[in-house]
């Protein structure tokens, strides 16, 4: 009988890279996701993991490259506003192949902004965020046991493909509390043979992503466009439900597709033929399976907390074949799923 | 070849056999040499890290046969201390210019020293951004020509230079703090004493090294590289003095090891 607990959506983050051995975590104070940091701060210890407070979320991400160009699964978390400041560490990060996991509890902006939940960095997560030709997996937990799973999964394809992966929550999704199954510890890390480990016995290791010869750069960029390119074959991730006979599909992640949940069932009580994409993926967004249904003749009504972002690549699947309305809120409000169903009722 | 059994002077083991990239008179070379010897004496070649940063020290890890990586600007003190602190029986060490240390990166290694990392951090000062063509540094001399203030630095505009070893020196963390200079041959004896004592404290265990080396940059400062080590000894040895600045009990009893 697999345990099972009560868990905070941030706690759950932190107990799940530790069970996937995570041996390294840095992080600075940013609300909404201090507790993770505290309970990262308590229990790396006593895991006999590294745990470091920095001194600022440029100090955590460069240290999380650190740890991780010495081959230990690494990560960091932080909130919108550090996660603007981590931008260049990523960058880095991507360049350099090396693996890492950064979640970002996401707080409503731009700027100082609002403590309050929200998805607004959807954009930056998805189009980059630093600098330079790099893609990196998203991955957007809807509930306290996608927090803990996702981010297993996180460390195992930051390692599959030598890149950073991103965990992508929300305020709101943080602090809930939820019954989780604690999954069963990660037993073999891979091998790192490209490691900072000291160069004895072997030629040394260089991590960079730099050359010398700038000849040599297309080479490097190469690989990187290679990467997605297997990205967007092998790990789009979604869930579909009630999708076989819908007319109007929900498209929603986080915490938002749990309002698109109860949105969906009040319709289907009103007799619309209502279905829900979820994205698990935001990168590589699931395009195929929107467009399919939009080729099926389906209307689409994209929810999120933001001024309108993943619309963008919903509208991008369906093209000018069918309706896609925008129902959203933003500046750390939550999306209610009364707010859902009149935008459902709208367009039914 | 008869008269040549006895090698007393090469290259150092560690160091590869390519050419460098450095200008006529730059003080990199001599840093890095230094480096070199001080890591073949000691014998870590194995557990050194070479944590390059950004400025003309970028290549660092092309030249040592060492496990080596590029780190963003201002932030190896960091880098340094994750390795460090996964793998503690490595040997990290940073080599940082004006830029990236006393710019960007004081934060990094104001707290990286404030905590006592177990690193050891080798600052070229050549009061210039090498790399980038010459413009202010914060340690640029007053009156000093830079290509971002071609009439000479002025306090009105740009404030005072900032001496890092007595900043850092104020600090707990840190175990050794000196500042050396390479402008004749004595003092780049002295400052290879200094590199090997900062690599010893580090492999005592001690807290955070910092060796801050005068270094020439002739190319941007207009002046002749026959004459640049003068003019450094004339110009930056009066704001930045040289001597120690924190030398704990322990790394004191470390100097009778120290070769030369």
């Amino acid at each position: 009988m697999p345990e099972r607990t009560l868990m905070g959506g941030n706690i759950a983050i932190a107990e799940g890279a530790i069970l996937a051995g995570c041996g390294a975590y840095f992080g600075y104070p940013i609300t909404p996701q201090n507790d993770l940091l505290e309970h990262m701060a308590k229990r790396m210890p006593e895991e006999d993991r590294i745990f470091l407070q920095t001194e600022s979320e440029l100090a955590a991400i460069n240290m999380v490259y650190g740890a991780a160009a010495a081959g230990f699964r690494s990560m960091t978390s932080t909130s919108s506003p550090g996660f603007s400041l981590q931008q260049e560490g990523i960058s880095y990060m991507a360049g350099s192949e090396i693996p890492a996991v950064i979640a970002n509890i996401m707080r409503a902006g731009p700027g100082l902004g609002n403590i309050g939940g929200a998805q607004g960095d959807y954009m930056q997560c998805t189009r980059g965020g630093g600098h330079g030709d790099y893609y990196l997996i998203t991955l957007a937990p809807s509930s306290v046991q996608d927090m803990m799973d996702f981010t297993m999964l996180a460390f195992e394809l930051a390692d599959k493909y030598r890149n950073p992966v991103l965990v992508m929550a929300d305020g709101f999704l943080g602090q809930v509390v939820e019954s989780v199954v604690i999954r069963d510890r990660v037993k073999k890390l891979p091998e790192k043979r490209w490691a900072i480990t000291g160069a004895a016995g072997r030629p040394k290791n260089i991590i960079n992503s730099f050359e010398m010869n700038p000849m040599d750069h297309p080479a490097r960029i190469k690989l990187i466009l290679q990467k997605f390119e297997r990205m967007q074959r092998n790990e789009v991730r979604y869930e579909g439900l009630n999708l076989e006979d819908a007319d109007i599909v929900l498209v929603a992640y986080g915490s938002v597709a749990r309002s698109a949940m109860t949105a969906m069932q009040e319709a289907r009580l009103h007799k619309i033929k209502v279905g829900l994409l979820r994205p698990i993926t935001v990168l590589p967004f699931p395009y195929q399976p929107l467009s399919d249904l939009a080729g099926r003749g389906c209307k689409f009504v994209a929810a999120e907390m933001s001024g309108g972002q993943m619309v963008e690549d919903v509208r991008i699947a369906v093209g000018n074949r069918n309706e896609v309305k925008l129902v959203n809120s933003w500046g750390g409000v939550p999306l209610t799923a009364d707010e859902i169903f009149e935008a459902i009722d709208l367009l039914a | 070849m008869d008269g040549f059994e006895d090698m007393i002077f090469g290259r150092p083991e560690v160091m590869e056999d390519r050419p460098t990239h450095f200008c006529p008179g730059c003080g990199h070379g001599i840093t890095q040499r230094l480096i070199g010897e001080v890591i073949d004496e000691l014998g870590i070649q194995e557990r050194a890290v070479c944590v390059a940063s950004i400025g003309c020290t970028v290549t660092a890890y092309a030249y040592f046969k060492v496990d080596g990586l590029e780190s963003a600007h201002g932030r190896a003190p960091a880098v340094a201390t994750a390795i460090k602190r996964v793998r503690p029986e490595l040997f990290p060490f940073t080599l940082q210019g004006d830029g990236d240390l006393a710019s960007i990166g004081t934060a990094e290694i104001v707290h990286a020293a404030a905590r006592g990392e177990k690193i050891t951090v080798i600052f070229a000062n050549n009061a210039t951004y090498g790399m980038t063509g010459g413009q202010l540094a914060p340690t640029t001399l007053i009156g000093m020509y830079s290509a971002s203030t071609t009439g000479g630095r002025t306090v009105e505009q740009s404030g005072y230079p900032i001496r890092m070893s007595e900043m850092l020196a104020t600090l707990d963390g840190p175990s050794y703090i000196t500042r050396v200079s390479l402008h004749n041959p004595a003092n780049v004896r002295k400052a290879r004493k200094a590199i090997e004592l900062a690599f010893r404290a580090q492999l005592a265990g001690l807290g955070l090294s910092f060796v801050e080396v005068l270094s020439m940059c002739p190319i941007n400062w207009k002046v002749e590289p026959v004459k640049a080590r003068q003019w450094m000894a004339d110009n930056m040895i009066p704001q930045f003095p040289l001597g120690e600045f924190k030398c704990i009990p322990e790394v004191e009893a470390l100097k009778k090891a120290v070769k030369g």
